[in-house]
């Protein structure tokens, strides 16, 4: 048990403190057994040491620090790498061992590879060849400033037992979110009935109580005498003239402004073929707008960005964390298959690309009709915009919509208002303080400019 | 009771109007539009479904062997270990010292590198610190050792999991990231 190194004993712990834990959330009658149990929990973990120690011989050889470990690990070989899963190069659980059972390779062969794989690939050794056409060839980085205790360590963190899955917590988060939906929906539909009930309840006792005044010969008094209300309305004829015009004016005022929002798309939210939140990548991952939307810094449009943009990051990240895939359930979406989509779209089998990619039949939003002509690198690139100004906060954005009504006078209206940046552009210093001078301002605002001319943006 | 029911029906008949006018709005498809020919073009959108080629789509690769039109250079080293070596010992900037603009590859990198190998070249851009991409080294890291060349021949193919970013930046604006990267290196070697 001492042989066992200190990490090793940490995840037993947790990972039965866990389990313990669970039962008790499961049943909560279980209070009472948990003497019982906490006896069963120390049997298990003991048969647990005695099974490791029986199985995996190297394990008292290494007595590298996990921690430490890890973060070499992290910083130097997971670019490549991954535990469980096989990238750029093999996974790397149990390295160590499984090439002592396998192969009958010791740590000295590791470390020569780890430092230079490239020297023992040409001295002709016979496994390093294999490994090295395996994987396409692709010549793995040395490490010479790697030392004895540094790939110990990341040897001691490579040793370490696969996590203990999480699924159970995470299905049973899930349940309890769509029973909270249920009961929510269930207490509004409970509402309304009752809501209804009482309606009804209110016309019965009414009906009721007439019939009971008919019966006894009770005459409700009514209040006829007077002309009604209509019809002294309609003999005053300045009132109804008064009425008309009132009721003509709103009502061309509503028809004006459903005709004024014909052809306008503001709030236009349509669903996309893959869910891509642009609020994880330009919002919380902080990515550039520009990163993926390269072409708005040197052209016209600002362009879809082609799938080999996506697979810059998602070549690695092919899953999200847990917490990432807790949000999405919020918004009833798994991102995990939204980024096997992607994968299936570009053709990539996790490994590699296998040729066989589909087009994604994205759905434009921001869309100019022809006959107007906007360019994005003068805006972005020349102006210095944010992007922010027209498309809106698309960093807090779920779904992506349209947050600009794109019409004609939102752009003159913005042409009004922007100054333009001179400073710094001698090119133009003269033209510049001359137009200055001609209207009168310190600021020149880009209608000045002749932002409002026809021909500039229809031609 | 009559006037009971009168007002039911009154408020009913208001109730059931607001709700079809709320319900009318629909976000996921797009407005009626006045004269729609005027908006939608005749010839091809980029991008654009269409059965003229067989695989669907308008947007075609060019031909095999054509190039682009203006001061195109072919990037002539290949994406293979040996071209990697040679670029590493041969391939140097052609902009010179006074074409080379730090104003202009820095923010360049910060955009397209920053995000991933950090915006002093550490290898701790944000995507590492919050650990969605691992294993970015720092410039500076001894085992690379990278050189103009690696750097130009790893931003055109991409290395391991980087991707080629030669769709992203010119070929100019890469030369200027290259010396970007050089001046970070250089600062993480002081």
């Amino acid at each position: 048990m001492l042989l066992l190194p200190e990490f090793l004993q940490r995840s037993f712990f947790t990972f039965l403190m866990k389990k313990s834990y669970q039962s008790l959330e499961d049943n909560p009658t279980y209070n009472m057994k948990q003497v019982i149990y906490c006896g069963l929990t120390s049997k298990i973990y003991s048969l647990c040491i005695v099974l490791l120690l029986t199985f995996s011989t190297s394990l008292i050889a290494q007595e590298g620090d996990p921690v430490n470990g890890k973060s070499l690990f992290n910083s130097n070989c997971a670019a490549c790498h991954k535990l469980d899963k096989p990238m750029t190069g093999p996974a790397l659980r149990n390295v160590e061992s499984r090439l002592a059972d396998e192969q009958g390779l010791d740590r000295e062969w590791l470390a020569a590879w780890i430092r230079n794989s490239s020297a023992l690939i040409k001295s002709g050794d016979a496994y390093a060849n294999k490994v090295y056409n395996e994987y396409n060839g692709v010549a793995m980085t040395a490490f010479p400033q790697l030392s004895d205790t540094d790939i110990s360590d990341i040897l001691a963190y490579t040793a370490a037992p696969a996590p203990a899955p999480v699924v159970v917590e995470k299905t049973g988060g899930e349940v309890a979110g769509e029973q909270s939906g249920i009961s929510n929906n269930l207490i509004l539909g409970a509402l309304a009935l009752l809501f209804a009930l009482l309606a009804m309840a209110l016309v019965l006792v009414n009906r009721t109580l007439n019939r009971f005044a008919e019966a006894k010969g009770i005459e409700v008094v009514s209040e006829n005498k007077r002309t009604p209300l209509w019809k002294a309305f309609v003999q005053n004829q300045f009132l109804v003239l008064v009425t008309a015009i009132l009721f003509l004016l709103s009502s061309g005022y509503f028809v004006y402004g459903y005709l004024m929002q014909v052809g306008v798309d503001q709030g236009y939210e349509p669903v996309q073929p893959i869910h891509y939140s642009h609020r994880i990548h330009a919002g919380d991952n902080g990515i550039d707008c520009k990163y993926c939307h390269s072409s708005a810094r040197v052209s016209k449009t600002s362009g879809i960005p082609s799938l080999n943009v996506c697979m810059n990051c998602h070549k690695s990240i092919s899953e999200v964390a847990p917490e990432t895939l807790a949000e999405g359930e919020e918004f009833g979406v798994n991102y995990n298959n939204e980024i096997q989509k992607l994968y299936d779209a570009v053709g990539w089998d996790g490994t590699a690309y296998t040729g066989d990619s589909q087009p994604v039949k994205w759905i434009r939003i921001h869309n100019l009709p022809d006959f107007a002509y906007f360019n994005h690198s003068q805006h972005v690139t020349v102006g210095g915009i944010e992007c922010q100004t027209c498309h809106g906060p698309v960093e807090e954005m779920e779904i992506m919509y349209q947050h600009a009504p794109l019409t004609m006078g939102w752009c003159i209206n913005c042409h009004r208002e922007t100054n333009v940046k001179v400073k710094d552009n001698e090119y133009y210093t003269k033209i510049h303080e001359e137009l200055s001078k001609k209207y009168g301002v310190e600021q020149l605002t880009a209608a000045q400019m002749g932002g409002l001319e026809c021909g500039k943006c229809h031609y | 009771m009559h006037i009971n029911m009168k007002t039911v029906a009154k408020f009913s008949t208001v109730i059931i109007v607001l709700v079809s006018l709320v319900s009318c709005q629909k976000t996921s498809s797009r407005n009626y539009q006045y004269m729609p020919n005027m908006y939608e073009s005749i010839g091809y959108e980029t991008y654009q479904e269409s059965d003229a080629f067989g695989n669907g789509v308008e947007a075609q690769l060019p031909a095999e062997g054509s190039i682009p039109r203006g001061d195109f250079m072919p990037f002539e080293i290949e994406n293979t270990n040996e071209g990697y070596a040679f670029a590493k010992a041969n391939l140097k900037n052609p902009l010179d010292s006074t074409q080379v603009d730090y104003e202009v590859g820095g923010p360049l990198y910060n955009i397209y590198c920053g995000i991933c190998h950090g915006n002093k070249g550490d290898g701790k851009g944000k995507l590492v610190q919050r650990e969605k991409i691992l294993g970015v080294p720092s410039y500076a890291d001894v085992g690379r050792a990278i050189t103009t060349g690696s750097i130009y021949h790893t931003l055109y193919y991409g290395k391991n999991t980087m991707g080629s970013y030669a769709n992203q930046l010119n070929e100019t604006e890469r030369w200027q990231v290259v010396a970007y990267v050089e001046k970070l290196k250089a600062d993480l070697e002081k």
